[in-house]
């Protein structure tokens, strides 16, 4: 080891940079330097609000009035406490139920749609596919009047989360976009090449163009999730009568209503209903950021 | 003969199978679209609180909305507001972020990590965790301002500052135009940057006749989609109002909508105003229908045939 150590170097150090080099590499370093601390900065906006939520998640409830940023007593009692708040648990039940049956159905039923938009030539397919984005440009609030008196006056199932369950049964426009977006990056021959073999539609759809759409499917998926997740106002219009069948979106701004003042708890819930997006975040990056991708401009 | 008969056989089966893979969403177009559609402009005419049959009354919802329902004109007011202050700041900004992530060199990955986590932000809890850290008497954002000596604003309590603190909350959330640019930003062809670069173009000039015009439809995309989220913007407004108002939530609570002053009022939350706190379902109606006119708009420049920037194609 020594010996390769002392073993003398041979002289590969070119020769002295030129005044020019020197002054392009000092430049270029400036420039790393300056994109970094931009860089840092950024990270600071954009993480900062999520230490302090922690934070303050962790504070006694006297302290989480005060203006104190860091808490003298770590108090993770505060995450029990939000626990044991009547109705917490059947929240996170019903945003499963509501976030994991939904993304089955929306799965299942804009697959075919999405494959047929994709793959299928027919006349009235770009009329189709129009519609489709129209949809998902449409705000909830434009048909929201008569959905309500449809599924309360006639159907009785207001305080139920089966009014925003049900029509994820028909296919949902958003994915059926970003699935149709991703079928079209599947080169066609697959599709023939099935044909000629004698597949069927059904088959060629199963067999052949799913497993190489699991990363579209995946992100439907996931984006589907997080709409449930994140559903307010579905909620606010169907369950808000009925705190058993609440969600924990919903439920969470509740909360705050509750515990008045207790902005420690409220903050804990918070992180509570945060936490799961970025575990699973973390665990499906690819997916993610695949979505946002293909929801762009790619035609 | 015989093979004009199976070819016409061979349309229907193809035309059947078409109609089968599309089944889930026409039947869902119908149900859910279609016919709420047509119910909302029949109960614009209607006087309609959901207990008594309704009743024709012509255009008097219509009157009602537009001259005497104080909220109408300030909820569209602070919608053009979000439409042009707010979708203009996300888009540069998202535009700045993406050109940054795009120079990092050093934990590109961690960094770009970071700018994206808030986006997944559930819109309820952001907007829990923005009303805390703005909060005028308790909130870290303004112990720090105070004690560096810069007058900490009213944000969420404070009419003149409760739009610029859901802009703050919107930009907080950027990470997916950050994605979109980035992905835009590397796409630009490198050898006209170098082009550029022999003709002595200085760093402005490389941005303004190289990159602008390549990711311009990505701008344009980002600036639709941005006018059409600001005008469906509905649960961070209505929670920030409520939890600065300190309002409780529960049965019976009467929530004036907007607070402070309706300066966060929007227009989806005059659907549910009138329709299911003044149970005044036509009029609500109505305003739905003024939403629906806006959206398709936005919409159809989203896909003009020609230029338009989700292309049906083929």
């Amino acid at each position: 080891m020594a010996q390769v150590l002392e073993r003398p170097v041979e002289s590969k150090t070119p020769a002295a940079p030129t005044p020019a080099e020197r002054t392009a590499r000092r430049k270029a370093l400036l420039r790393w330097i300056a994109v970094h601390s931009l860089g840092i900065a950024a990270a600071l906006f954009f993480t900062l609000p999520f230490v302090f939520v922690f934070l303050t998640s962790l504070m006694s409830d006297s302290q989480a009035l005060s203006r104190d940023l860091i808490p003298h007593t770590w108090e993770w009692s505060n995450y029990r406490k939000v626990f044991d708040t009547p109705g917490f648990l059947t929240w996170w039940k019903n945003t499963l139920i509501y976030a994991g049956l939904g993304t089955v159905l929306v799965v299942v039923s804009s697959v075919p749609v999405a494959y047929a938009l994709a793959k299928f030539r027919f006349r009235g397919r770009n009329l189709t596919l129009m519609l489709v984005i129209s949809m998902m440009m449409l705000p909830p609030q434009v048909v929201v009047i008569p959905m309500y008196l449809f599924w309360a006056k006639q159907l009785d199932l207001s305080g139920t989360l089966w009014p925003m369950i049900i029509p994820l049964a028909f296919g949902d426009a958003f994915s059926i976009f970003l699935l149709r977006q991703f079928l079209m990056t599947i080169p066609n021959e697959y599709v023939d090449a099935a044909k000629v073999d004698g597949c069927g539609d059904l088959r060629t759809l199963l067999k052949i163009i799913l497993p190489m759409a699991k990363p579209g499917i995946a992100a439907i998926a996931l984006f589907q999730f997080f709409n449930a997740w994140n559903d307010y106002f579905g909620p606010q219009i169907y369950a808000s009568e009925n705190p058993g069948a609440w969600t924990l979106s919903y439920g969470l701004e509740s909360f705050k209503g509750a515990h008045h003042t207790d902005w420690n708890l409220t903050m804990a819930a918070t992180v509570l209903v945060l936490a799961p997006v970025i575990l699973v975040f973390f665990f499906a990056q690819k997916a993610f950021v695949e979505g946002v991708t293909l929801t762009g401009v790619k035609g | 003969m015989a093979t004009t008969h199976t070819l016409r056989a061979k349309h229907r089966r193809s035309r059947l199978r078409t109609l089968a893979f599309l089944s889930p969403w026409l039947i869902g177009f119908t149900v859910f679209f279609a016919y709420p559609m047509i119910s909302t402009v029949y109960f614009s005419f209607m006087h309609y609180d959901g207990f008594k049959p309704p009743t024709w009354v012509g255009t008097k919802n219509w009157k009602y909305v537009f001259e005497s329902y104080p909220f109408f004109w300030p909820a569209l007011r602070n919608t053009l507001w979000l439409v042009v202050i707010m979708v203009t700041l996300r888009v540069l900004f998202g535009l700045g972020i993406g050109m940054l992530i795009t120079k990092i060199k050093t934990g590109t990955g961690v960094f770009r990590t970071l700018f994206y986590l808030p986006y997944l932000a559930p819109p309820v809890a952001a907007t829990m965790a923005f009303t805390f850290l703005l909060n005028p008497g308790t909130g870290p954002v303004n112990s720090i301002l105070e004690k560096a000596g810069i007058p900490a604003p009213g944000w969420f309590n404070d009419p003149s500052w409760s739009k610029p603190a859901l802009t703050l909350m919107f930009l907080w959330g950027v990470g997916d135009l950050m994605v979109i640019f980035m992905a835009a930003l590397l796409d630009v062809p490198k050898d006209q940057y170098e082009a550029a670069e022999l003709d002595g173009a200085s760093a402005w000039q490389r941005f303004r006749f190289v990159t602008l015009p390549n990711i311009s439809p990505i701008i344009m995309f980002a600036v639709v989609t941005g006018v059409i989220a600001a005008m469906q913007c509905y649960t961070q407004p209505l929670v920030a109002g409520k939890v600065a108002s300190g309002v409780i939530q529960g049965a019976g609570t009467m929530f004036q909508p907007g607070y402070p002053e309706h300066s966060t009022l929007t227009l989806p939350q005059l659907v549910y105003n009138l329709g299911f706190q003044r149970f005044d379902y036509g009029s609500a109606c109505v305003v739905a229908l003024v939403l629906f006119a806006l959206s398709m708009a936005f919409t159809a420049l989203l896909m003009r045939r020609r230029g338009g920037l989700i292309q049906a194609g083929d």
